[in-house]
């Protein structure tokens, strides 16, 4: 550390500022990119079915900036798109983002600091940044997490961007397939995180409870039950 | 408008739920128990929002040229592990499907 000169000195201040969580920032930031391109992806159908609720090209641009819940944003604006009332699409919106009550918990003993800033911290986790942060031991490489969220929020946009005020070049979201490129997006996610038999069960088991429930409860409950599979983890491991 | 009331209360509810976990349990160690069931919920959650999104439409199960296009994208993700491709392929099977 002692070497004789004023570089040193610049690099010992740029330490300062925690090179550790930086390089993590962007390790998080690259592993993330082709997520993001998929992030991107899915936006635009998001951007097409927001004009179709009745949203301008704006709204749909600022929800996706200041929502940013995939699932919740897509619940949401279908219902208002199929005449529902917006009350009926914020509830939806919630319900869907109930697993996060979920994460945000499992996340909240890797966050250090007072609560106002954990608070703003969780609002960093979404499904792909949540999956890739996770560390063998239960635990959270938070700043890994922070660098994959940052890339995918830019890209969430700019494809709802390009999905709403492309709207009028567009003649059908449907005739194009574009509905299906969201469950397809959770299903690379999912594929990506059922390596072991015991995952690969949990998974299976949360897909049968999802699909039991979906024709009586709430919109949206059922992806929250079916993450009950997960306390099997309960039991001992011999 | 009610443009601004949905983008407003979806704001909220998305942030107020994101929040909760981390305000209510910050900065604890972690039991055991715990660790074990965290690793758990993505398989259970992400597979429970394939399923109503491919097997489902609002509270009716029902299939359709998605649920083909959603599981040929499967394939190609677990063969090709491209994320790109994987929904490129759910797009265009389901549009192509749609075509017939």
């Amino acid at each position: 550390m002692a070497k004789p000169n004023g570089v040193v000195e610049r690099s010992s201040v740029r330490q300062v500022i925690a090179p550790a969580e930086r390089q993590r920032f962007f390790a998080g930031l690259r592993a993330a990119i082709p997520f993001a391109v998929a992030t991107g992806i899915v936006g635009l159908p998001f951007g097409l079915l927001a004009i179709e609720a009745g949203l301008s090209p704006w709204a749909a641009v600022v929800m996706s900036l200041v929502v940013y819940a995939g699932s919740a944003q897509f619940a949401a604006v279908s219902i208002v798109a199929s005449g529902g009332a917006v009350s009926a699409a914020v509830v939806a919106a919630a319900m869907m983002n109930s697993r996060f009550l979920a994460m945000g918990a499992a996340f909240a003993p890797s966050l250090p600091g007072p609560a106002a800033l954990r608070a703003l911290q969780g609002q960093a986790v979404v499904d792909t940044s949540w999956a890739m942060a996770l560390r063998p031991d239960g635990s959270f490489d938070r700043h890994y997490l922070f660098g994959a969220t940052s890339i995918q929020y830019v890209t969430w946009a700019a494809g709802t961007a390009i999905g709403a005020f492309g709207y009028s070049f567009v003649p059908d979201v449907e005739a194009l397939g574009l509905d299906a490129v969201f469950p397809a997006f959770f299903l690379a996610l999912l594929i990506g995180e059922a390596r072991t038999h015991l995952a690969a069960g949990v998974a299976v088991a949360g897909a049968v409870i999802a699909l039991i429930l979906v024709p009586f409860a709430p919109i949206g409950l059922p992806v929250l039950v079916a993450g009950t599979a997960a306390l099997v983890g309960l039991r001992r491991r011999r | 408008m009610s443009a601004t009331t949905l983008i407003v209360g979806c704001a909220v509810v998305t942030f107020a739920i994101k929040a909760a976990g981390p305000v209510a349990l910050g900065g604890r160690p972690l039991p055991g128990w715990f660790s074990r069931v965290v690793t758990l919920l993505a398989p259970a959650l992400l597979a429970a929002l394939v399923a109503t999104h491919v097997f489902a439409d609002g509270h009716r199960l029902q299939v359709g040229a998605h649920t083909v296009g959603v599981a040929v994208a499967g394939i190609v993700m677990w063969r090709t592990r491209s994320l790109t491709w994987c929904v490129l392929t759910a797009a265009v099977v389901t549009a192509v499907l749609r075509l017939a």
